[in-house]
Parts: C-alpha cells; structure tokens; sequence
C-alpha cells in the first residue's frame, strides 16, 4: 500500500502532465437540421486550469478540433477521352470525416509536432483514413490531396490557423461554421493544449447532429420504407397537380 | 430563404426552386410541352446532385401530366388500347433504364451519362424544332409551298403481330409502339424526363397516329411510366427527395396557369423559336461542362448517397 502511494506520488512528480487542464464548453450540443437550416455557428470556449505557477520558457497553445462521422469516399480523377472529360481511373477511402475543422492559436506546424499528430491524428490528412492497396498507386497523396481541397471548397474542411484567441495564457474562444450541407450524426469536439509541440491536456465533448422531426421522418422513410416513400412521392405528386389545377378550374369558372 | 433537400442534404434557395419550377411551367403551358427536359438540367445548374435531380424530375413530372390526362380521358381522345402497349413497352424500358442508371452509378460514370444523354437529345428537339419553326415563319410568309402528306405507309406498316387499334383507326405490327415505349421508359428512368418530346412525333410520323388521339395517349403513357419509374428510383436508390418535387410541382402548377394564357394571346411561331434556342442553349452549357478543361480535375462520391 505505502509503495503504491510511493510510486503514484513519484509518478505525479515526473509528469507535471496534469500541471495545466483544459475546461471547455459549447454554446450548442444540438444542432437540428430544420427546413430552413442554413449552417450553425458554434462558439468553442474554455479555461486552462493550473495548480502550480506559470510555466516559464514555453508557450502555451490550444488547437480545437472538430470532426463530422466518418464516412467512406471514392474520389474520381477526370481526363480527356474522345474529347470530352470523363471519369478515369478512382481511389477509395476508407473513412473520412464528413466535417472536420482545425482551429489554433498559431500556425499548426508551429505548435504541433509530427509525433504528437501521429499520436492524436489532429491535422486534416490525418483525419483520413486510406485504404488499403493504394501503395502501388504512383500518386496516392493527389487523391487524398483533392478529396480535401473539395470539402475545403465546400465549407466542410476547414483550416483555420491562428483563429483562437487566448487570454493571459488562461481564458480562450473560437468560432466554428457547421455549414448548410453537413450530414447528421454525431460530431466529436477536441480541445488539445500544448507545449513546445506536445500535448498537455486533452478533453473532447460532443455535438449532436439531428434533422428535425420531418426531415427526420422522411429520410428514414425513404431509407427504410422505400415502397412507402415512393407511393407518398406520387401522392403528393398527383394531389398537387390534380388539385392545383382542379383550383383554378374552380377559380375561373 | 433556404430549403433544407432531405435527400439531397443540402440547402437550396426557396424562390430558386419556385423560379425554376414556374419558368418551366410557364414554357410549358405556352407550349404544351412537359418540360421535364429542362427541369432536370436546371436542377443541375443549382447545385442539385444529378441523381436526386433525375429521380425527383421524373416526380414533378407525374404532377404535371396527371391533370391533362384525366381530361383527355373524360373527351375520350385516348387510345387506350394503344396507349396500354406503349405503356408495357415503357415499363420494360423503365426496368433497363433503371438497371442501367445503378449500374453507372457504381461505375462512377452517372453524371456523365447524364450529361452526355441530355447534350444528345436537346441538341436533337433543339434543332429539329428551330428548323420546324423556321420552316413555318417561311411557309406562312410563302403559302405556295406544299403540304406534307398525312398519312404515309412505312417499312413499320409491314411487321408481323398485327394489331387493330381502333380509335387511332390503324392495323400494325405491336413491335413498333412496344419499341416506342420502351425508348421512352429508357429516356424516363436516365434523364428524369416524360419523354413526350420522342413520344408525340414517333407516334405522328412512325405509327401514323391521327393527331387527335395523339396527345392524350401519350399523356397516357408519360404519367404511368414516369409514376412507375418514381417508385424504381424511391425503392432502388433512395433519391427521390419529396420536399424538392413539392417546390417544382407548386411553381410549375401556377407557371403553367400564366403559361396557357399568355401562349393564347401571343403568336406561336415566333415563340417557338425562342423554346427552340432555349433548348439549344441548355444543351450548349452541358455540353461546355463536359468540353471545357474543368478547374478541378477529381470528384468526389460518398457509396449510397445520391
């Protein structure tokens, strides 16, 4: 018992890991696709517990992290066949996130270490997950490079380097857009806190996600009761296009 | 004001939506055309994924067929006997249309075909009717020039499986409306169109249908086929997207009240022009898309999504 106390106060000792915590919150958990959803601004804001005195000689930053569910993608390459511009040859992978989105206090090269990006998998190429058999390929990396650049075009892979303000090394927010066309799921929040390129502190919340309740229902009924769907889709066919025009009918008559 | 597309899984601008649903509509009663061909185009050009444009055009056109053909069938100018092959063909060819649009899907090649089925065709009707209404300016300045004939007897008079279809007063081979029809149920399951633009002249030039039966028999067999391939689309791809079909349906319904009355007080000729260019434009902007040297050379698509 004494030396398991030993050990454990020894282990504190040489680890001053827990020296500084990270607190966060969100200003939402829920994010509900309704009718009119035009995208979501979420504000990300927290506190840097520390026990013990400032550290000197280092600088503290925090990255942010938000990631979408993952899904699997294939990513075509187009070229010129017979004059027009046809899909060629595809890589596929295994998972990407459907959303993600980096925030930090400065440059993420400047504050994050290769290691400790293999370790969290905090920047954007690492977020990805290749599948297999693409080594023989001779440019896997243009795929997966393109695969970016397109959800970066479209608002769903965000860079945004030096974005988070931090207060006297204590008090931090940022801001991050869900924008109009993100899926539903469950979305992870990461807040990490580093020194000279290590993480310190990790703590991770959670968004969720939902379509609201019709949009909700129609998606599941279209995926889980296609039959049902099809014949709703004609009904609502046939009323508005027999009974608008049965209206003015009656109207001009 | 943003629309929320279940399906789709995007937002799009709600008078957009209503603009291209009326403005189609409106050409559409000017014109007597479905419209379906320029609906699902348009879609494309708004963001819309080309699969989920395809399947909810083939809806939107269930809507806007149904009216005209419960009247053709209360002024009896169907011929349901004809109507009933050109319907079995459709189906057929619903079935291979469908087959064919998952099967590219999974190749990655959907959009293409799409695209490259649309360039084919409105560059086709485009001309022809250009060139038809062209003829016509000319003729009604010159009314010296003849007459086509209208009843001409053709290799397709001259099958077996002969069949007699009163109402259009004709005794042919069942191959060539089965045919027809299944071209048709083909156009509806690739393009998300009604395919009455191949219809009506197949059934005036290659049958020899006498006009007035023509339009609601091809009514007739557009609404079946384009409910029935809606329902393939719903059950084997999950495209479908019923809030997207109720903003062109309500646009296009009020479009083509404006649209009737505006064609009856203007001069057909000259408008038929303008649809014609309209046609030729539309199909000039897919055919950039496909020619041009895109900025981006990779696409992107997620298994099972529209």
């Amino acid at each position: 018992m004494m030396r398991a106390v030993v050990v454990l106060l020894l282990l504190l000792a040489a680890f001053p890991l827990r020296a500084e915590e990270v607190i966060a919150g969100l200003s939402q958990n829920r994010v509900s696709l309704t009718v009119n959803f035009e995208g979501s601004d979420i504000l990300i804001y927290g506190a840097v517990r520390r026990e013990g005195a400032l550290p000197e000689g280092s600088d503290l930053d925090v990255i942010v992290t938000v990631e979408g569910p993952p899904q699997p993608a294939v990513i075509w390459r187009k070229a010129r066949r017979f004059g027009i511009w046809v899909n060629t040859d595809a890589q596929e992978v295994r998972a990407a996130p459907s959303f993600y989105a980096v925030a930090t206090t400065r440059p993420l090269r400047d504050i994050l270490s290769a290691e400790a990006d293999l370790t969290h998998r905090i920047s954007t190429r690492l977020a990805i997950f290749e599948a297999r058999g693409t080594a023989d390929r001779a440019d896997p990396a243009a795929f997966t490079e393109a695969l970016i650049r397109i959800r970066e075009r479209a608002g769903l892979y965000q860079s945004r380097d030096s974005t988070i303000d931090l207060e006297r090394d204590t008090l931090f927010s940022t801001r991050i857009l869900l924008p109009k066309n993100i899926v539903e799921g469950t979305y992870s929040a990461r807040i990490f806190l580093l020194r000279d390129g290590d993480v310190i502190d990790e703590y991770e919340t959670f968004i969720d996600v939902r379509k609201a309740v019709l949009e909700r229902w129609l998606t599941n009924l279209a995926y889980e009761q296609p039959f049902l769907y099809g014949l709703l889709a004609l009904a609502l066919a046939v009323f508005f296009g027999w009974g608008a025009s049965a209206l003015f009918r009656f109207m001009r008559s | 004001m943003q629309i929320y597309l279940p399906i789709a899984e995007t937002s799009v601008n709600a008078f957009t939506l209503l603009g291209v649903g009326g403005g189609v509509g409106v050409l559409s009663g000017m014109f007597g055309v479905g419209g379906g061909f320029l609906i699902t185009p348009l879609l494309f050009f708004i963001g819309v994924p080309p699969a989920v444009a395809v399947a909810t055009g083939v809806n939107q056109v269930v809507a806007s067929s149904i009216s005209g053909v419960l009247a053709h069938l209360k002024r009896k100018t169907v011929d349901l006997r004809m109507g009933t092959v050109l319907l079995i063909g459709g189906l057929i060819g619903s079935v291979i249309g469908i087959w064919f649009f998952n099967l590219m899907s999974r190749l990655g090649q959907i959009d293409l075909i799409v695209q490259l089925s649309y360039v084919i065709f409105l560059g086709i009707i485009g001309g022809l009717m250009l060139q038809e209404s062209l003829r016509a300016l000319l003729r009604s300045r010159n009314p010296a020039a003849g007459r086509r004939k209208l009843h001409v007897h053709t290799w397709v008079h001259n099958l077996p499986f002969k069949m007699k279809f009163r109402t259009s007063g004709l005794y042919i081979s069942v191959f060539p409306p089965l045919l027809v029809g299944m071209g048709v149920g083909i156009l509806a399951a690739i393009m998300g169109v009604g395919g009455g633009f191949i219809l009506v002249p197949a059934m005036i030039y290659l049958l020899g249908m006498p006009t007035k039966v023509v339009i609601g028999t091809s009514l007739f067999q557009v609404t079946f086929v384009a409910a029935f391939t809606t329902m393939m689309h719903a059950i084997t791809n999950q495209s479908v997207d019923v809030m997207l079909a109720i903003f062109l349906i309500l646009g296009g319904v009020i479009g083509a009240q404006v649209g009737t009355r505006i064609g009856l007080k203007l001069r057909a000729e000259q408008l038929r022009i303008l649809l014609a260019l309209l046609v030729l434009a539309v199909c000039g902007k897919i055919a950039f898309d496909l020619l041009w040297t895109p900025s981006e050379f990779f696409v992107l698509t997620v298994p099972g999504r529209p």
